[in-house]
């Protein structure tokens, strides 16, 4: 009887109309929370927080860096887990979820890139070294722009939203093999690189960091309920003007016939 | 388990009938190791310092301009349809083409690794290591090079974009691949834990892979 009720939870949540009326109501919010914890972030992260004693300013980097890394790697798991649950459950709205998720996880994926650049240029004195960590978000940059390039080398959507689901669980699967390999790797050049991770983060750092933190998912959030209510918008406008040339051509062949 | 058999001396004999394929394979894999020296300057301590690593990228390169053809002919014509509506699972298929794939291309591609590393003046006892990591790692190569052959088989720029697919996933080879030789060079006593990793990456790819490739395969042929 449980298990019953909570199916049909499950089921009234995943369907796209209740999505639209839920993430129309939900969407206001997660954009004010966003907002409002971006401003109290980047208020002690510039002012709130002291500079480090070794780097200087440029440890307010870190508020940026840190968080986007941290999404980079919580965004590919959502489409991981969205395309595990449109292979199997066959759910659109699973699929919806892992295409709108994926440029915005490049993006962030991007934006840790260049930011640890900007933040190593001082630090290390190169915009970019091979440190097994860099590699790996590279390589995770370039699964992404995979994902993306397979689904518009695709013309028929639905295939293509299947085979996408299909590269991102091979990609899950592969990771970990990558991280350890590019790990392993380091471990056979001299260590050359200076490395993050502190034993302890000083509490007046950890504070504004987590801050962060939270209102970058905050943010991803509200962009990607809004990024598949255009999804969902998307493919609702393309089955009407489907139908609406359908009904015209039948239309246009019946005095004919 | 004959199917298997039959399926593989089929892939086999059209590869051997038609031959350009490899041939394109070999020449682009020359072309690659005579453009390098030319571009880096002639000084041999550098060459023969990335020596290792160029004849394994480059033999990555080589093996992936075939790799985007594996099921392509076999999917146009209809083929791919009567194998997979035939007893052998489609997984078996895809384990069949990819070992011949393995056989036509990635051995004669090892096999003249070691000419070209005399262009590249490999060091003498880095022949026997490179030519045994080379055999361990490009099963690997071949199996998951399958995955992204069946992913793009119905995509017209498949060639471009199986590139972008499959080298992420060719990371750990290499890695391991080089690993090995540079252990075994300076002596060092980590050769065989690198050396056995990349014969697991091999193992678990061949395992893993056809299923991946199969079923992505299974989503077009619906």
């Amino acid at each position: 009887m449980l298990a019953m009720q909570t199916q049909t939870l499950t089921q009234r949540l995943a369907n796209p109309s209740n999505f639209m009326a839920l993430s129309a109501r939900l969407l206001p919010w997660c954009w004010g929370l966003a907002t409002a914890l971006l401003a109290v972030g980047l208020y002690l992260a510039f002012f709130g927080s002291p500079p480090d004693y070794q780097q200087g300013q440029t440890v307010k980097i870190m508020y940026i860096h840190v968080p986007a890394a941290w999404l980079s790697m919580l965004v590919y798991a959502l489409i991981a887990v969205s395309s595990f649950g449109f292979l199997v459950f066959r759910h659109p709205l699973a699929d919806v979820s892992a295409k709108a998720a994926a440029p915005t996880g490049a993006t962030f994926t991007f934006l840790a890139l260049a930011t640890g650049s900007l933040w190593g240029k001082p630090m290390w004195g190169a915009f970019w070294v091979w440190d097994p960590r860099l590699t790996s978000v590279l390589i995770l940059f370039i699964l992404y722009l995979g994902l993306i390039a397979l689904r518009s080398s695709i013309e028929d959507e639905a295939l293509a939203s299947k085979l996408t689901a299909v590269l991102s669980l091979v990609g899950i699967a592969i990771l970990p093999v990558i991280k350890f390999s590019v790990e392993w790797n380091s471990l056979h050049q001299p260590a050359s690189v200076m490395r993050l991770g502190a034993p302890t983060i000083h509490p007046s750092l950890l504070w504004p960091l987590l801050v962060m933190a939270l209102a970058m998912t905050m943010l991803f959030l509200a962009m990607q309920l809004k990024a598949m209510r255009n999804e969902i918008l998307r493919r609702r406008l393309k089955t009407l003007r489907r139908v609406a040339a359908e009904s015209a051509a039948g239309l246009s062949q019946q005095p004919a016939h | 388990m004959s199917a298997f058999w039959q399926l593989l001396r089929r892939d086999l004999l059209i590869a051997w009938k038609e031959g350009g394929n490899i041939g394109v394979a070999l020449g682009f894999y020359l072309v690659v190791i005579v453009l390098l020296p030319l571009g880096l300057g002639p000084d041999l301590n550098l060459i023969t310092r990335i020596a290792p690593g160029t004849l394994w990228i480059a033999l990555l390169l080589s093996a992936l301009l075939s790799l985007g053809r594996l099921f392509e002919a076999d999917f146009e014509d209809g083929s791919l349809e009567v194998l997979a509506t035939g007893t052998l699972p489609l997984e078996a298929v895809v384990a069949a083409k990819a070992l011949a794939h393995w056989l036509s291309t990635a051995l004669p591609l090892i096999a003249v690794a070691p000419a070209l590393g005399l262009l590249l003046n490999l060091p003498p006892e880095a022949y026997g290591v490179l030519v045994a990591t080379m055999l361990a790692g490009t099963p690997a190569v071949s199996f998951l090079g399958a995955i992204g052959a069946a992913l793009t088989v119905r995509t017209r720029r498949g060639g471009l974009l199986i590139g972008l697919l499959l080298l992420p996933l060719f990371v750990p080879t290499l890695i391991f691949g080089i690993a090995s030789i540079g252990a075994a060079l300076t002596g060092t006593d980590s050769f065989w834990p690198s050396f056995l990793i990349l014969i697991a990456i091999s193992l678990a790819a061949m395992a893993l892979a056809p299923l991946a490739a199969a079923g992505a395969l299974r989503l077009q042929l619906q």
